[in-house]
């Protein structure tokens, strides 16, 4: 059979009056035991299902808690020393940041045990004693391919810790440590609000964070050097 | 209410949308993405406060110093020292790479012996006390000179401990590995009479005329050489390269001058032969400061017209007259040769014709010249009794011949040692320390070395890794690596000024190494009274420190020592000859051989083309195999995945049936081996290019087994003048595979 042979016989099937299955007439909307309201139900139940899985139960599954080896008190200790948080959160001679301070800088005072407080009898006995470094969970830990210099920030452009890493300086205590179980990093840096929204300038510490202030500031955004993107200021 | 079909996929579709408004899709790639970056195989630096350890780099001799960052005792990156006259801050990929070195898996972390073809580890006493054993049978049976050593260098303390032991212990068998220097230190030395070593000033040049020296691929020191040629070009100045291949050196040059390989000298001496016709030379110089130049001249003017050396080189007249004027009439012009990194010495007539180039300009001892400078002569420990066992030792000839009435010339011809020791009933080497050298790898004709080395009854290995050498040895006394002990760095390779480096630990041995310095104090105490009085110290640092004396304290403080002002003596005091003038001809100049080209090795009839060797800094090829920084920075025109590629010009691949990417075996006198052939329009038809520091069979899984040795394919060919190796490629063929 040719193509057009083919075709006439579609055509002559079009005209068979009998074969018309789509014949004009009332359409009746199915009733009862039509599924349009248990459609809807059942969307809304999905939706609902999921929302409440990423917004409520994923947060919770995604994040460990984690207690830090000692409870310490950066308001007391704020207290005691001279120069604020640079006291002990120094620079090296080098202009490097020393970061979170190790047991050389605590043992001068904490050699031994100077008050009441089970927590410093803890760190005497079970670090200083020892020599041990204390394994503290560092909340603004970033992965290892970001580059940061403290110095640009704190001493070139005049930045307040605070800035970036909120009012800790304040805390009498340690907030729980939230582990990303998959990253491995502190729920600090996405922040503590799933959906990423942030209210204070420390909230967040991820790398739009740092683009934001950066543009509003009207920072250099490439190379020093060669003028172009500068991918390779921050990452390596 | 019935749950269907419908329903279902309704509850499928809102938990779609709704995982889409919630934070959950976007919130997990974040975290998968971040997941990613932290492999656990993932290296990552330690945290905490970097110090600095000036010290001075010894993976090559380039001398060049290093400020080595830790953080606590941890080495995480070695950068170039600031300020130092060599390097100034920067360093080569070599260099980068050292910590691979220290903490690779190629270490040698015990003693060893092999027994039965097996490795046992050893404790230090014991192999101590086995090698005395053997060394004092030797003595006893009269047999001391067939104790030998092979060093990477032959200046500081340690190769002059070594050279020491031998002394008085009756052997003349101390050799150096072989390199330019052998040729550049001759020619000196008959020509002005100097012990000393060459020093190239190019960054003050305003002409360089290069007889295929590699100032791109590690001619003498890299770092200082590549420096150099950029200050050249910032000068104004200009660079004319001659190679029969395309080398990064030759692309960045101003001039590249495609030769027929080996015919360099030739094309000098036609340079020669123009100058003198036209006049061109410095009269001040000539007239006042040389003698011979009338002899020198008559060679010159008849052996080497322009017609002959157009036609051994293939350059034709024009160009050579036009390079001539040029090379003349520049201000400060400095002709330098040694192909490529300089690893081979090549011929000593073409190193004498160069040399000559530079005497004619007068560029000699003067800023923008060669200059040469003295040899360090802070080691001077006194002389002691030598017992009549190591007189009666020291007054048997040198197993390599060097010194011998063939060989006057050469001080060490390491190339002639497996052929003596291959040919000889008896090995005329009963016993051989190998220190700072991979001679099994990087000498011509590794098979014959490799045999020789077999053949050695002990062979006694200071290597501090696991190589080609340290295989066929009997054993191994690890030495420490460069970071972790203290040396002397008596030598930095063509910088035209008197310099020494302090090599110094920057963290304590990792593993249960020794000294080499110690260990031979150590063993000159197990010997004889008068062996063990020549060696007073207690250990090497004590005698470093003696030895260094009032040097000690500005190297700890400074790194380095530099004589910053030194040129180069004046003319007046330059030359130590006979004349007290430079001689373009004296006695021993006339006595040599004519200029001939050194032919390739191998029939033409059987092997038509030519296989020479290119360097590259993306590889090392003496003592140190390269780390794995390296082999990954290696282009893919060198090597891909295990293969080796090989430089054919596109006509002569056409001519044998052979197209890009093929794989073809290449053979040679030497061997046979598969390769990948690589077009390239920058190698001259009729010669392929292979690469040096591939076809490593030790260093483990990052090296070993990855392209072909060059060595293992070329020959040493007698430069009949000196002995040493002259080889400058070998015949070879290409066929399909």
């Amino acid at each position: 059979m040719s193509t057009e042979d083919k075709a006439n016989d579609v055509s002559a099937d079009a005209q068979d009056p009998e074969s018309n299955t789509f014949a004009p007439g009332p359409i009746t909307p199915e009733k009862g035991d039509g599924a349009g309201g248990p459609i809807i139900l059942f969307f809304i139940l999905g939706l609902a299902a999921s929302m409440v899985l990423g917004w409520v139960i994923f947060p919770k599954l995604l994040y460990s808690q984690k207690r830090q080896p000692i409870e310490f008190n950066h308001a007391l200790h704020n207290e005691l020393v001279d120069e604020g948080c640079e006291s002990c959160h120094f620079f090296r001679e080098d202009g490097t940041y020393s970061g979170v301070p190790t047991l050389a800088q605590c043992i001068d005072c904490h050699e031994e045990v100077n008050g009441e407080d089970p927590e410093e009898e803890k760190f005497v006995s079970q670090y200083v004693a020892k020599g041990r470094e204390v394994p503290w969970l560092v909340y603004s830990r970033q992965p290892d391919c970001v580059f940061f210099s403290h110095a640009a920030h704190v001493k070139m452009a005049n930045m307040a810790c605070v800035t970036c890493h909120g009012p800790i300086g304040e805390s009498e205590s340690l907030k729980v440590y939230q582990k990303n179980r998959i990253s491995g990093y502190s729920r600090d840096i996405w922040g503590e609000n799933i959906a990423g929204i942030k209210r204070n300038s420390w909230d967040r510490m991820k790398m739009d964070d740092c683009a934001e202030c950066h543009s509003r500031n009207n920072v250099n955004q490439g190379s020093v050097q060669t003028h172009r993107g500068g991918c390779f200021v921050c990452h390596h | 209410m019935k749950i269907d079909r419908r329903s279902f996929l309704s509850f499928v579709i809102g938990g779609a949308a709704g995982t889409a408004l919630s934070p959950l899709p976007w919130k997990l790639t974040d975290d998968i993405a971040i997941w990613s970056q932290n492999w656990p195989w993932t290296p990552i630096p330690e945290r905490g406060a970097s110090t600095y350890v000036k010290s001075t780099c010894t993976l090559c001799q380039a001398g060049c110093g290093i400020s080595v960052r830790l953080v606590g005792d941890r080495v995480v990156k070695i950068e170039g020292m600031e300020g130092h006259p060599v390097n100034d801050g920067s360093v080569c990929n070599l260099g980068v790479a050292g910590m691979q070195l220290l903490y690779g898996p190629n270490r040698v972390k015990n003693p060893k012996k092999k027994v039965n073809g097996k490795w046992h580890d050893i404790a230090w006493e014991d192999a101590i006390a086995e090698i005395a054993a053997k060394l004092k049978e030797l003595r006893e049976k009269d047999l001391s000179h067939t104790v030998a050593c092979i060093s990477g260098s032959d200046r500081g303390t340690v190769p002059e401990l070594l050279n020491r032991f031998l002394r008085f212990y009756g052997s003349p068998n101390f050799m150096r590995m072989p390199s330019i220097q052998d040729n550049y230190e001759l020619a000196l030395y008959l020509t002005q009479g100097v012990r000393g070593m060459p020093g190239f000033d190019v960054g003050h040049s305003d002409f360089i005329l290069s007889f295929g020296s590699g100032l791109l691929e590690g001619w003498e020191s890299p770092v200082y050489m590549s420096k150099a040629k950029s200050s050249l070009r910032d000068n104004g100045g200009r660079m004319d390269q001659i190679e029969p291949r395309l080398s990064k050196t030759a692309a960045k040059s101003d001039k590249w001058i495609a030769i027929k390989p080996g015919t360099e000298g030739a094309l000098a001496l036609g340079i020669a032969h123009v100058i003198i016709k036209e006049g061109l030379y410095r009269r001040d110089f000539v007239d006042n400061y040389s003698t011979g130049f009338t002899e020198w001249k008559t060679t010159v003017m008849d052996g080497f017209p322009l017609e002959t050396v157009s036609k051994m080189t293939g350059i034709d007249g024009e160009q050579i007259t036009a390079l001539a004027r040029d090379f003349a009439r520049a201000r400060k012009p400095l002709a330098i040769c040694g192909r490529g990194a300089g690893q081979t010495p090549g011929s000593l007539q073409d190193f004498l014709a160069v040399h000559m180039l530079n005497a004619l300009v007068g560029n000699l001892n003067r800023a923008g010249g060669l200059v040469a400078v003295p040899e360090a002569d802070y080691i001077s420990w006194p002389e002691a009794e030598i017992d009549k066992t190591a007189a009666k030792g020291l007054q048997q000839k040198r197993a390599d011949g060097a010194g011998s009435t063939d060989y006057t010339h050469a001080r060490y011809l390491l190339n002639r040692l497996p052929e003596v020791v291959n040919a000889s009933q008896e090995s005329p080497v009963q016993m051989l320390f190998i220190s700072g050298a991979n001679p099994a790898y990087s000498m011509p004709d590794t098979q014959s070395m490799s045999n020789a080395l077999e053949k050695i009854p002990l062979v006694v290995s200071f290597s501090s890794y696991m190589d080609e050498t340290a295989a066929h040895a009997d054993m191994i006394l690890p030495n420490h690596t460069y970071l972790e002990r203290y040396e002397d760095v008596a030598v930095a390779r063509g910088f035209p000024k008197p310099y020494i480096g302090l090599t110094r630990p920057v963290i304590e041995p990792l593993y249960n190494t020794r000294h080499v310095g110690d260990v031979i104090i150590q063993l000159a105490k197990e010997m004889e009274d008068l062996i063990a009085a020549a060696f007073p110290w207690d250990d090497y640092q004590v005698c470093l420190e003696e030895t260094l004396e009032d040097l000690w304290d500005t190297l700890v403080e400074e790194g380095f020592w530099v004589d910053a002002e030194y040129s180069g003596a004046d003319w007046t005091d330059a030359f130590e000859t006979d004349t007290s003038k430079f001689e373009f001809s004296n006695q021993d100049i006339k006595a040599l051989p004519g200029y001939n080209p050194v032919r390739a090795e191998g029939d033409e009839s059987f092997y038509p083309l030519v296989l020479i060797p290119f360097d590259t800094m993306r590889l090392a090829s003496e003592y140190i195999g390269s780390p794995p920084f390296l082999v990954k920075s290696l282009e893919n025109t060198i090597l891909k995945g295990n293969e080796v590629l090989v430089e054919v010009n596109p006509a002569t691949a056409k001519t044998m049936g052979l197209s890009n990417g093929k794989i073809a075996t290449l053979t040679t006198p030497k061997g046979s081996y598969k390769v990948r052939v690589y077009l390239f329009d920058g190698i001259m038809p009729g010669v392929v290019g292979l690469v040096r520091g591939l076809g490593h069979t030790a260093y483990g899984k990052f090296l070993a087994g990855k392209g072909v040795n060059y060595n293992a394919l070329s020959g040493s060919v007698e430069d009949p003048v000196t002995g040493l190796d002259a080889s400058w490629g070998i015949r070879a063929k290409l066929s399909q595979a």
